[in-house]
């Protein structure tokens, strides 16, 4: 029997070569007469190792990495086809220190299986969720999803199941499930993985979904920067329908439920969830005032379910091994596990799934093992472009939604950027706003024009011109955009940019005093 | 996308894209997609056929034509280059490598080589945050890009 070879076909496993080193395996393979069998898994997520390249023993699997194409001789010599020793081998990839240390629940089979082979989905506990949730009423699988402690991990934090509670509350002969997969905010990449590394946990979460509020179409609304993701999610999408799991007997239940990736078009702002739905009709992405909810009134005006990839792709283990397995992780109101993304100046970045609880000090260090250019981490940004920035103070910070609020911080959609001690955070804070300018949708005025005005003050901060004016200018500005915005766009800006100002002062006034002195 | 294509080719293409995408529901994006995956960008003279089609305006049509990113008004150059500029990136270097990009290429964001080959333009976030800074070259992205790997993906991108 052919021995089986695994090289992931996640993108950023790409993007240092994935494609290349396959390529090299397969033609050395076939030189060197060796049977071998590759598979095109999803990443572990240990993306300084990446190419990671694993081989099935009688042992477990053994993990080589970083592989480039130029160590592949060098692997087949070593026999690394028998999981032999070589200078790159990881051994046992289950014993590896950084995937042991996790609790991957959401990600459980990322990286392990064939992303896009039914059957291997289904030998690895897959669609159990679904075959559960077939049994129950509409109502019993909101409790299970109410019950579990599930809160939206796109970053709003709104318990899932409430949100379902109401879109299955509506009377109404067409309901959506809508996935949100327009990832932007910067540091996060899990949501990629997912629909890279494991498409069906997302089609089976959204069916769930479908079954439980009465759902009969259902829409990903994908990013235009996530190709490889587009590729595995259709073609997950059509194995499903030719296998029952999708379409209009979902596996003889007489209920139906379709599904289509929708391509998103580049504007950050369309995440939110009402210019999103505006996104899918077709519209520019304007933000909706609200209400009407979109539980009640979403997508073409009928009750739609938005969720996260990932509040979605937690549903199957939920339902699978129910509400109380899940909320025994986490702490305080936060259950269940936070796949943690770690991503700017680290040695180690790449994904980490754990409970709520752990501090921010455990994932910069013992995950990510420092900054990757050996100077001391200065800040960090946790929750995307409108997330806070965080001192080395506040690094003992337990990751819980509550916890973060109370030093004004979010956890968002759980992306950690570290910055070592060159960063200038008054330039960080002027990014901020210039962000915001670049993707606001216009229209309400807080966010459209405040987000340009700030740019200028914070210009005229870091040039040193009416110093103590500006600084109280820019603190009312943010005031008004926090207190007047319509979305998070604009409502969110002032967290980057006054946890910039308070927690680095000295970068906003330093050089002003100076020349004033 | 090719450079011989003729204003009437180009009008084929688009009439055949919206008898087959008119349909759906929310059709416009889709449609605009595929426009835009065919010939490399969306033309003006695209407005006129889409709005009777969908029953729009030509104004709304331009309006969600301009209001992404994603969609480009104008023929790009060979390739699309794309450098990432949000923060995860620039914790890693990503504004050095964005002038170095520019002075490599003698263009600015938006602009096109003197050669035709690379269009440049910023993008924020493509997801690569744990192998930063990130460069996308079409449907390519490329991670822990030095000063000279970006140098090579341009030579290759000419070449």
């Amino acid at each position: 029997m052919s021995i089986k070879v695994y090289i992931p076909r996640d993108s950023s496993a790409l993007a240092v070569g994935a494609e290349k080193v396959a390529f090299a395996i397969a033609a050395e393979a076939k030189a060197r007469g060796a049977d071998i069998e590759i598979v095109r898994n999803g990443s572990r997520g240990l993306y300084w190792l990446e190419t990671m390249v694993e081989v099935a023993t009688d042992q477990g699997r053994v993990a080589y990495g970083p592989v480039t194409v130029k160590d592949v001789p060098a692997l087949f010599d070593a026999d690394f086809i028998h999981g032999k020793p070589h200078a790159l081998s990881l051994g046992l990839t289950e014993e590896i220190d950084w995937l042991k240390k996790q609790q991957r629940l959401t990600f459980a089979r990322v990286g392990v299986t064939n992303p896009v082979c039914l059957n291997d989905y289904i030998a690895h506990d897959g669609y159990k969720g679904l075959n559960n949730a077939l049994k129950l009423s509409g109502a019993d699988i909101v409790k299970t999803v109410t019950d579990s402690g599930l809160r939206g991990r796109g970053g709003a934090a709104f318990p899932t199941g409430i949100k379902w509670n109401t879109v299955l509350g509506c009377a109404s002969e067409q309901k959506y499930i809508v996935c949100n997969a327009d990832e932007g905010d910067s540091g996060t990449y899990s949501d990629r993985m997912i629909m890279e590394g494991d498409p069906f946990v997302l089609i089976e979460g959204m069916t769930i979904a479908a079954i439980a509020v009465g759902a009969t179409q259902g829409y990903i609304y994908l990013r235009s920067e996530y190709p490889h993701a587009l590729i595995a999610l259709n073609e997950a999408i059509d194995a499903a329908n030719k296998a029952g799991y999708l379409g209009d007997d979902i596996l003889g239940s007489g209920k139906a439920f379709h599904l289509e990736v929708r391509r998103a078009a580049g504007a950050y702002v369309c995440g939110e969830e009402t210019s999103l739905l505006e996104s899918l009709e077709g519209k520019r992405g304007l933000v909706r005032f609200k209400p009407p909810l979109p539980a009640i009134e979403g997508l073409f005006g009928k009750p739609t379910v938005v969720n996260n990839v990932i509040s979605l792709a937690s549903v199957p283990i939920i339902l699978d091994k129910g509400a109380q397995f899940y909320a025994d992780y986490g702490m305080g109101r936060s259950r269940g596990t936070l796949p943690i993304q770690l991503a700017g100046n680290l040695k180690h970045c790449g994904l980490v799934e754990l409970a709520f609880g752990a501090t921010l000090r455990e994932l910069l260090y013992d995950f990510g093992g420092g900054s990757a250019t050996g100077k001391q981490i200065r800040a960090v940004q946790v929750g995307g472009p409108l997330g806070a920035f965080l001192p080395e103070s506040q690094f003992d910070t337990p990751l819980d939604y509550e916890e973060f609020s109370k030093i004004w911080a979010v956890l968002g959609h759980g992306g950690i950027v570290a910055f070592d001690d060159t960063v200038d955070m008054s330039k960080m804070a002027r990014y901020a706003f210039e962000f915001c300018a670049v993707e606001s949708c216009g229209k309400c005025t807080p966010c459209r024009i405040g987000s340009t005005r700030g740019v200028e003050v914070i210009d005229k901060i870091r040039a040193g011109t009416d110093h103590a004016k500006n600084i109280q200018l820019v603190r009312d500005l943010s005031d008004t955009m926090l207190n007047g915005s319509l979305c998070a766009l604009g409502g969110m800006t002032p967290y980057p940019v006054l946890s910039a100002l308070n927690h680095f002062p000295q970068d906003f006034g330093v050089s002003a005093e100076t020349k004033l002195a | 996308m090719s450079d011989l294509q003729t204003t009437q080719e180009v009008s084929g293409i688009i009439d055949a894209l919206i008898i087959k995408h008119q349909h759906q529901p929310g059709a416009l994006l889709p449609l605009l997609h595929a426009i835009q995956d065919s010939i490399g960008y969306v033309p003006e003279t695209a407005y006129l056929p889409i709005s009777k089609a969908l029953s729009l305006s030509v104004a709304e049509v331009h309006g969600v034509v301009t209001f992404y990113h994603h969609f480009r008004l104008h023929k790009p150059g060979r390739h699309i280059m794309q450098i990432c500029r949000a923060e995860s990136c620039q914790a890693m270097g990503s504004e050095a490598l964005e002038a170095h990009a520019k002075k490599c290429l003698n263009v600015d964001y938006h602009q096109t080589t003197a050669d035709d080959a690379i269009t440049l333009e910023p993008i924020y976030c493509l997801g690569n945050c744990a192998l930063s800074p990130s460069v996308m070259i079409d449907d390519e992205v490329y991670g822990r890009v030095s000063a000279t790997d970006l140098e090579a993906l341009i030579a290759e991108a000419r070449a």
